[in-house]
């Protein structure tokens, strides 16, 4: 196990690494950088202040210096300057992952607690109007895109209670607080808990045709110990597969979400910091979505020992 | 009876008066809640190119002189001393002196001198040590040779030739006095001022936030405790929490006729006005290689243009139609109606124009039988994509096939500069309603804005002739005259002249938006909460 795990690390530690080259060339293959955004909607300016301004930002060296500038201060804790603020990227990148982390935690909770146990229903009622019901549910999940479901939320607010959930950095009461995260989590989480529950359902569906449901119902025991504590527990695996992929696809939700919601999150940062070419924002914030989502498949991994004690890593 | 009635109404009277009077009696007090319609990339004016940096940021400043703020119409006569307190020009209009105030301070608390007046124009004309990241305005002071000061409290413009404009530069909300002791960078991160409003923070995406300035040298105002913008780039969340209550004023000029119908259906009680912006929406012709250098198929082009209808489908009808000076009422500079007629492509018969276009591109070798194929390049934005679309469909009329490129604002500037386009849709918006400053920054030989390096030496001359001027009925007569010849050049067609809305709540007043500029009226000192 110990092996294994240290194997697991190794290639995290190697994937990143493939990722930070792949995003630093990306980056400058774009036509474009800051400087020519600044200058080329300006107008009117002297080529030599660009040139000067090329060379303070470092841009005017060649591409395997500036990743190794950028590698070896990554390493040391220094992420460089904001091209655009000037600030220190690690002070404009930090403040925003709780929000954001907030934001996709609460999604993945909804997208887990409705998600899960409404799959269990739907598989356990098979056929029923109820199944239908939730089916559907799940169907019109799947289509509704996220950013349009958030415009759905914030018209019905308005309309309906004449205000509307927008970011509130300083929620002072529970409803404050529920209206900043829990609107836009919903409306991010919508997606990922009618997949949850397709998933649930299928999984489920195929246990609960198993011999041993039928020994366990036949020794006596309740609907509610053979659907939760003998099906669920063997149907979860693909569910944590899923739930583990969603949390790292949730940032392509996050993005539209924050924007809808006018949420300060790293999502909608990470879209503007790419629209101005402010390459320390965009690494760093891609190098901390590459680590958080390696993370996520690595916890992934130790969970499926966690819940079906036959699986041995070695 | 009657005499004690009579006294009776005359005190009823009396009330009324006094609470009329106290109505209209500015309240001190309330924040100020805009939203942002971006965030901008810094918070120094003088190195922006955009209204979204003026817009929160003019409250920080003074000018010497400014746009009297309280009406609509920028122009000469409105100009008011503003950090100085009087101005005036020499004999043969070659210095400009002014007066300045004393005993104003910095928002740090330090005096404002004449140094800081010398030192803001030196920065601007490339002749300080400090220097701005990027300088737009450089070519602003071209005729200006230098900035000289005399004691604390005086400070010249001396200039190459005279220039009447230079006035109506120096009033613009892009001319901010800057701090002699603050490096430019800091004032792109931590702007300090003279003006009404103190910065206080700047959160990218998020928020910009100001406070009253408590030793406004204007006794009395600011009226506001503070302004806090709130940054939502997406126009309908933030129109949804502007009819919710959530602001007291949309972004300047930024709500779209279509939307400004949702906002009056769902907020019946906003004060909305539809206003010029002094932006036109034009065609950049690559007339440097085939098929447009060939003046008659510009010319043909130009003839296909049916305005009314860009007007009509874009903004249901409120936009204007002109040439390169924004039309009157608004515009000071327009040439009359009928001078404008007589332009080819202006002209109201629309079947007519076509007709004769047609004519030009069937004696260019096309016709119906042999269409010519071009790409329109444009912003990915949807004011430029817009009339893009609208711009290809007229063309199909005259044998043109034309077909949508649209570009990001990133590569944008750089391929027009490269002349890698056939026809370009464009937007050029001008930060004062001046001759000057359109003719020289869009039009001129070499300037790094002329897109299409349209160069015209004959018309130079006018520019010229113009600028100098100093009797406005001659320099007008100049100025149609120019305008009327680069419409005919197809220099740079103009389509027309967008209008755009803006709403406050009903208890904001002393809001005023201006006609012919949108980068001149953002002081807010005279702006207070009824509530």
């Amino acid at each position: 196990m110990f092996a294994y795990i240290v194997r697991r690390l190794v290639l995290m530690l190697l994937t990143l690494l493939g990722i930070s080259i792949v995003i630093f060339v990306l980056l400058r293959i774009v036509p474009g950088n800051i400087v020519d955004i600044l200058f080329d909607a300006a107008g009117m300016v002297d080529p030599a202040d660009k040139a000067d301004l090329q060379r303070q930002l470092g841009l005017d060296q060649p591409i395997a210096l500036q990743y190794l500038h950028w590698i070896g201060g990554l390493l040391q804790g220094d992420l460089g300057y904001s091209y655009v603020s000037e600030k220190p990227a690690l002070q404009e990148i930090f403040p925003r992952i709780p929000i954001t982390a907030r934001l996709a935690a609460f999604a993945l909770l909804f997208s887990a607690s409705f998600g899960i146990p409404l799959g269990v229903l739907s598989a356990v009622y098979q056929g029923s109007r109820l199944d239908y019901a939730l089916r559907v549910v799940s169907l019109s999940g799947l289509s509704l895109p996220s950013f349009w479901l958030g415009l759905l939320i914030l018209m019905a607010s308005v309309a309906m209670f004449g205000s509307i959930p927008i970011f509130n950095p300083d929620p002072k009461t529970f409803g404050e607080m529920f209206a900043t995260y829990c609107l836009p989590s919903l409306a991010v989480g919508f997606r990922s808990s009618a997949l949850t529950m397709r998933i649930t359902r299928s999984s489920m569906l195929e246990v609960l045709r198993q011999d041993y449901i039928r020994t366990a119902r036949a020794k006596g025991a309740s609907n509610t110990s053979v659907n939760f504590h003998h099906a669920l527990k063997n149907a979860i695996l693909p569910v944590i597969t899923v739930v583990g992929i969603e949390a790292a696809f949730l940032i392509g939700g996050l993005i539209v979400t924050e924007t809808v919601f006018n949420i300060p999150g790293i999502a909608r940062f990470l879209v503007e910091a790419i629209r101005w070419r402010d390459y320390p924002i965009v690494q760093n914030l891609v190098m901390f979505i590459a680590l958080v989502v390696v993370s996520a498949n690595f916890i992934v991994d130790m969970l499926y020992a966690v819940f079906d004690p036959r699986i041995r890593y070695s | 009876m009657r005499s004690a009635r009579a006294f009776a109404a005359a005190v009823l009277s009396l009330l009324v008066v006094a609470t009329v009077a106290r109505a209209d009696e500015p309240k001190q007090g309330g924040i100020f809640r805009i939203y942002h319609r971006d965030s901008p990339a810094n918070a120094s004016i003088h190195e922006a190119a955009t209204y979204s940096v003026n817009v929160p940021f003019m409250p920080v400043f003074n000018n010497l002189v400014i746009y009297d703020q309280s009406k609509p119409q920028n122009s000469m006569d409105d100009i008011l001393p503003e950090l100085a307190e009087s101005w005036s020009w020499n004999e043969d209009r070659t210095a400009l002196t002014f007066k300045l105030r004393q005993g104003i301070k910095w928002h740090d608390g330090k005096p404002f001198t004449s140094a800081d007046v010398k030192c803001t124009f030196d920065m601007l004309m490339g002749k300080s040590p400090q220097k701005f990241r990027q300088n737009p305005r450089k070519a602003w002071y071209e005729e200006v040779s230098e900035v000289t000061t005399s004691g604390d409290f005086e400070a010249s413009f001396k200039l190459k030739r005279p220039q009447p404009s230079l006035l109506a530069l120096l009033a613009s909300g892009y001319t901010p006095i800057y701090p002699c002791h603050v490096s430019p960078a800091e004032m792109r991160t931590h702007p300090i001022g003279t003006g009404p409003f103190k910065f206080v923070e700047f959160k990218a995406n998020e928020s910009i936030k100001l406070t009253r300035n408590p030793d406004y040298w204007k006794k009395g105002l600011p009226h506001l405790d503070g302004i806090e913008f709130t940054i939502i780039p997406n126009r309908s969340t933030a129109i949804l929490a502007f009819v919710a209550g959530k602001f007291d004023m949309t972004f300047p000029t930024e709500v779209s006729i279509p939307l400004l119908k949702d906002v009056k259906a769902q907020a019946p009680n906003a004060v909305c006005v539809v206003e010029p912006t002094n932006v036109n929406t034009n065609i950049i012709v690559n007339s440097s290689s085939p098929p447009f250098d060939n003046l008659d198929i510009r010319r043909a082009m130009a003839l296909a243009l049916d305005r009314k209808a860009f007007i009509s489908i874009m903004f249901e009808g409120q936009g204007d139609i002109g040439g390169t000076m924004l039309p009157a009422p608004a515009g000071l500079w327009s040439m009359p109606k009928e001078m404008l007629e007589q332009i080819p492509g202006y002209g109201p018969d629309v079947n007519a124009n076509r007709e004769e276009a047609r004519k030009l591109m069937r004696e260019a070798g096309y016709g119906p039988d042999k269409h010519l194929s071009v790409k329109v390049s444009t912003r990915n934005i949807p004011v430029y994509r817009d009339p893009a679309v609208i711009l290809i469909d007229q063309l199909k009329t005259i044998y043109i096939d034309a077909e949508l490129e649209v570009v990001e604002t990133a590569n944008w500037f750089s391929k027009v500069a490269r002349k890698d386009y056939a026809l370009g849709l464009n937007l050029t918006g001008n930060a004062v309603d001046d001759p000057d400053q359109a003719f020289y920054e869009n039009y001129a030989c070499g300037s790094e804005r002329n897109y299409t390096n349209y160069c015209n030496k004959d018309i130079e001359k006018l520019f010229d002739a113009q600028s100098v001027e100093t009797d406005l009925d001659k320099r007008k007569k100049l100025v149609w005259e120019i305008d009327k010849k680069l419409q005919e050049d197809v220099a740079r067609p103009i389509i027309f002249h967008s209008r755009t809305g803006t709403c406050w709540q009903p208890y904001v007043k002393g809001i005023t938006v201006m006609v012919n500029s949108s980068y001149n009226g953002y002081r807010y000192e005279n702006v207070w909460l009824d509530k």
